[in-house]
């Protein structure tokens, strides 16, 4: 999230759509009717399925699945084509005046690809996709947006096709609803109006994830909402602390904070720091990565203290590095899994059996383990697989292991929310029985293969011997008595590890042990440590910034500086430059996130993106201090599958080609995966339905807090499977009827409702009927298995372009009465 | 006027000062049931759930939940909960929970009880043994990569965030690389 939930209420148009917050955010919805009440916003849902949210929207508009880059492209079309978008602000706060490279070509030249496509490695020679630059290296400009080569004129080039007509017939959307929506929305394109997105899985979901989530944020930029209260780009989380756990790094591609894991061609941490740090010789950016040795180094004297040093390279050599251009992310560990490479596996607080893309895979995969260690609040349909459904526990293997961990209210700790806020937990009562906290359980593992490391030898135990574990009083052997999660917290701030007589940032002596204010100090000369640069801050000798309570509101939009603390440095709202004009006067004064005092020289409100004047004044600089060239970037050429969103199909589609590419169905980058078990089907008779996943209130994620709470399984006792009444009364199907769903990999049973909330799709002169699950279920709980089983075994295979993040809102099922 | 739990609490002194003045406030009395959470300890904490931060009062006795209930100073949530977050209460007092470790020996029908040290003493010897089998010290191209494919690690956003920085810590120095979680689906 850019903002805050509770910013949500500072919105004229707030736009649902990949996300249905009155289902799987409720409390977010108390925002959005207040924005509604109060400011009179319009709430606009865009979705497959009418929702929750859209009962409450001021208009609904129906999407097929997996379309949302035409609908959002043809929003690009229709702000473009009206003049509708905000020109100070794209004029200079985006990348849409740069001109791009005159060998760059767009898929409508190239059948449906990019310039650089090389079919055979289904990857993206990018060297065509990037800017013109002058003598001083810096990107030639057009800021009349005339020139063909610049990126806005490029941008509407890429979606001159994308009409109101065109939209209709592929999202299978009404003409006039598409028009409303498209008009609501651009309205915001003024200094004074402001609009929003809550999104989530319905857009990540998919093959095209990552650019449905782009297309919007290009909105966002003609429009001039980021930065802006009550404006952004907001992902309504999943979870209390998925925030918290992507900010550790607990994922194949990143380090804590951001900072990428290293590959193999990472030779020692020069070559890897100067891969990794962006350059930029625009000399008004902040260009922020610049700071990233400092962030890097500091790490690795928190992980490995004293034995870090300048000379052994602050130990780099012992993070473990990846293959370069393999992927290690969830798909592909569950491939390697199923072919009998991994032979060990912890699967922590996580469900996998349930919660994966193609779970019957993951099912089969776990019987290859030699050893599975699972730790949760309650048994599960991972960790007690080998009994699970055509399973034979005789003939599996697996030495299995159950540890019972703390629940939330069991231990102190804190998790960040979407807003980045990082709040405190505190204990209530003991754990059941022996159930442990994790970060106890975590201790004792560590200490005991450190113990076997230290009397057994072993190879390379350097890595483990010389980790830094300080977290409380030892025991004659020198374990760790009890884990003090303070003790965790301040690690992750940062601290010096050597006197400072004159620090050159701000002038001030600091002493060796030091709690760091912030990461404006980290230094990349081994004299300070810090677990984690955007948590720095969070605790610092002024205490644990995280339990703050206070309740004060300078702005009056609902930010609440001293309310716990958000990374970074408290920053509420990111990208807080951008909602003021070159002389820092904000666009709405009547919603100020940040304003120039020209008097004292200095920034009044939320915490700024940096120090600096606003970029009309000297010494001013660039809002979006994140990007090397400190603008938005509408021309995303980092990206793996283009630097605009184009449309393809998913991989499971009605459709035999691409209405809009005919050579290229689906995105031409994803990942295709080849085991029997990842089989897909498409433009098939005996798959004729688009199928689709979804969450209700009161369950959570697998199901398996929710199905083990009482209350809540009472209220959704199983699976059902939503259909509407055409598609119903074919198929002899009424509400209460038990059916089984099936696709190329699976079959489940759920109770049919039929429903008017799903309507057939009118697509390029064909119906199309939707079938929507919810995935909360597992055969393990309840026990009599009245509850039915994961729709994710449904699913298929198949990740996004960029993430691998899996395509489960789409893909093609058949339903018959059981 | 918002009335804030403080301020309910500071309006309740005023109430209990009006009576002390001479209004009696006793058939008043007479129909209010005590608090159930009277005398109970307060903590606060955060819904385990989804990720908007709703914070909750968690009132304890004798050692046991006896309630929860949405915390109106909180300006995330200002009181407010939805099913999930209501019912927390329930998930501290559950009896479906793991009270103890179980072990499933290979081909095994059945769980087993286990001890902690027995458990935890065998995790570690498999995690050593497997590591130190398949531990990559060159690849292919006979660069450096320190690393083992051979063990896997997912989760956890389910855990705090000092929790997730240790556990980085943890499966990083045993070279894990497949370190992968809830953030990737």
């Amino acid at each position: 999230m850019t903002n805050q939930y509770n910013d949500l209420k500072n919105s004229d148009v707030i736009l649902a759509m990949g996300g249905n917050p009155a289902e799987n955010h409720p409390v977010a919805m108390k925002w959005i009717m207040k924005a509604k009440e109060q400011r009179g916003a319009k709430l606009v849902v865009v979705d497959p399925k009418f929702t929750r949210t859209a009962a409450r929207a001021d208009l609904y508009v129906p999407m097929r699945p997996g379309t949302d880059i035409v609908f959002l492209g043809g929003l690009i079309k229709y702000i473009i084509d009206n003049n509708l978008y905000f020109k100070d602000y794209v004029v200079n706060y985006t990348d849409a005046s740069f001109l791009v490279d005159p060998n760059f070509k767009l898929p409508d030249e190239l059948d449906g690809v990019f310039s650089g496509y090389d079919e055979k490695a289904r990857k993206y020679d990018r060297s065509t996709w990037k800017y013109q630059l002058d003598e001083n290296g810096v990107p030639k400009k057009d800021l009349t947006l005339q020139n063909p080569q610049c990126v806005f004129q490029l941008l509407k080039k890429q979606y001159s096709r994308y009409t109101i007509d065109t939209v209709s017939n592929i999202c299978g959307s009404p003409k006039d609803k598409v028009e409303e929506c498209y008009k609501i929305l651009a309205s915001t394109g003024k200094p004074d109006k402001v609009a929003t997105v809550c999104y989530a899985m319905g857009w990540t979901q998919h093959t095209v994830g990552v650019q449905n989530i782009r297309a919007f944020a290009i909105v966002q930029l003609l429009l001039g909402n980021i930065g802006m209260a009550g404006g952004g780009v907001n992902a309504l989380r999943g979870e209390s602390n998925v925030q918290g756990s992507t900010d550790q790094g607990l994922l194949n591609h990143i380090l804590t904070g951001y900072n990428p894991t290293p590959t193999a061609s990472d030779v020692d941490l020069k070559t890897y720091l100067e891969k990794h740090t962006p350059k930029t010789k625009e000399p008004k950016s902040v260009n922020w990565w610049s700071n990233r040795p400092k962030y890097v180094i500091s790490y690795l004297k928190a992980i490995y203290g004293d034995n870090a040093t300048k000379e052994n390279d602050f130990c780099f050599s012992y993070l473990p590095k990846r293959d370069d251009g393999k992927d290690y992310s969830w798909l592909s560990l569950f491939d390697d899994m199923y072919n009998g490479k991994i032979k060990g596996f912890f699967a922590w607080g996580q469900n996998p059996a349930c919660s994966s893309g193609n779970a019957g895979k993951v099912r089969n995969a776990l019987a290859k383990l030699d050893w599975l260690v699972c730790v949760n609040l309650w048994d599960n349909e991972t960790a007690s697989f080998w009994k699970g459904p055509g399973m034979d526990p005789k003939k599996i293997k697996t030495e299995v292991f159950m540890l019972p961990c703390a629940s939330s209210v069991e231990k102190e700790g804190s998790v960040t929310n979407s807003g980045r806020i990082v709040q405190w937990r505190y204990k209530a009562v003991n754990p059941p029985g022996k159930a442990m906290p994790d970060a106890e359980i975590i201790n004792e593992i560590y200490f005991r293969v450190k113990k076997l490391y230290e009397k057994e030898k072993g190879i390379f135990p350097e890595p483990i011997l010389k980790l830094t574990w300080e977290y409380g009083e030892k025991d004659k052997n020198g374990k760790i008595k009890h884990v003090d999660i303070e003790k965790i917290s301040k690690e992750m701030n940062g601290y010096f590890t050597a006197d400072i007589a004159e620090h050159p940032i701000d002038k001030k002596a600091y002493k060796k042990g030091q709690q760091v204010p912030s990461f404006v100090l980290l230094r990349d000369d081994g004299t300070t440590a810090c677990g984690n640069w955007v948590y720095s801050g969070s605790h610092t000798d002024a205490g644990n910034m995280k339990k703050r309570r206070g309740k004060e509101d300078p702005t009056g939009l609902g930010l609440f500086p001293n309310w716990a603390w958000a990374w970074p440095l408290n920053r509420r709202i990111v990208y807080n430059r951008a909602s003021v004009d070159l002389q820092g006067n904000p666009w709405d004064p009547k919603r100020a996130v940040i304003k120039w005092d020209p008097v004292e020289k200095k920034w009044i409100g939320d915490v700024p993106d940096g120090p600096a004047p606003p970029l009309g004044l000297e010494g001013g600089r660039l809002p979006f201090i994140m990007k090397s060239l400190g603008v938005g970037t509408i021309f995303g050429s980092g990206l793996g599958d283009g630097p605009f969103p184009t449309h393809y199909e998913a991989l499971e589609c009605p459709f035999q080609e691409n209405p809009l590419y005919k050579k290229h169905r689906i995105n031409p980058t994803v990942k295709i995966f080849g085991n029997d078990a990842d089989a897909f089907v498409f433009c098939d008779t005996r798959y004729p339905y688009v199928g689709t996943t979804y969450r209700v209130t009161e369950h959570w994620q697998t199901g398996l807090m929710t199905r083990n709470t009482d209350w809540l399984r009472e209220m959704q006792p199983q699976i059902f499977a939503e259909i509407d009444p055409v598609l119903a009364k074919e198929k002899g199907i009424k509400s209460g009827d038990k059916v089984i769903v099936s696709t190329a990999r699976g079959k489940v049973w759920a109770i049919a409702i039929v429903t008017p909330r799903l309507q057939p799709f009118k697509v390029l002169g064909q119906t199309i009927h939707m079938v929507g699950l919810p995935w909360h279920y597992g055969w393990r709980w309840p026990e009599d298995g009245s509850g039915g089983d994961t729709a994710n075994l449904l699913t298929p295979t198949i990740g996004d372009a960029n993430t691998l993040t899996p395509e489960t809102k789409t893909f093609m099922v058949n339903i018959q009465k059981a | 006027m918002e009335l804030t739990r403080r301020g309910f609490l500071k309006i309740s002194t005023g109430a209990l000062l009006l009576s002390s003045i001479g209004l009696n406030l006793e058939p008043a009395k007479a129909y209010a049931a005590e608090l159930r959470t009277k005398g109970a300890k307060e903590t606060t904490t955060v819904c385990p759930y989804c990720s908007v931060g709703c914070s909750i009062i968690v009132s304890v006795k004798d050692g046991k939940v006896i309630n929860t209930e949405g915390d109106p100073d909180s300006p995330i949530n200002e009181g407010a909960l939805c099913p999930k977050g209501a019912s927390i209460y329930q998930m501290a007092n559950n009896p479906y929970r793991l009270t103890e470790p179980l072990y499933r020996a290979p081909g095994a029908t059945q769980w087993k009880k286990i001890s902690w040290e027995e458990a935890l003493d065998r995790i570690a010897k498999l995690t050593k043994k497997t590591r130190d089998k398949y531990f990559i010290t060159k690849n292919e191209k006979g660069q450096v990569v320190n690393r083992v494919d051979a063990i896997a690690h997912v989760g956890s956003a389910a855990l705090d965030v000092e929790e997730c920085y240790i556990l980085q810590k943890l499966m990083r120095s045993l070279g894990l690389v497949y370190i992968e979680h809830q953030a990737r689906i």
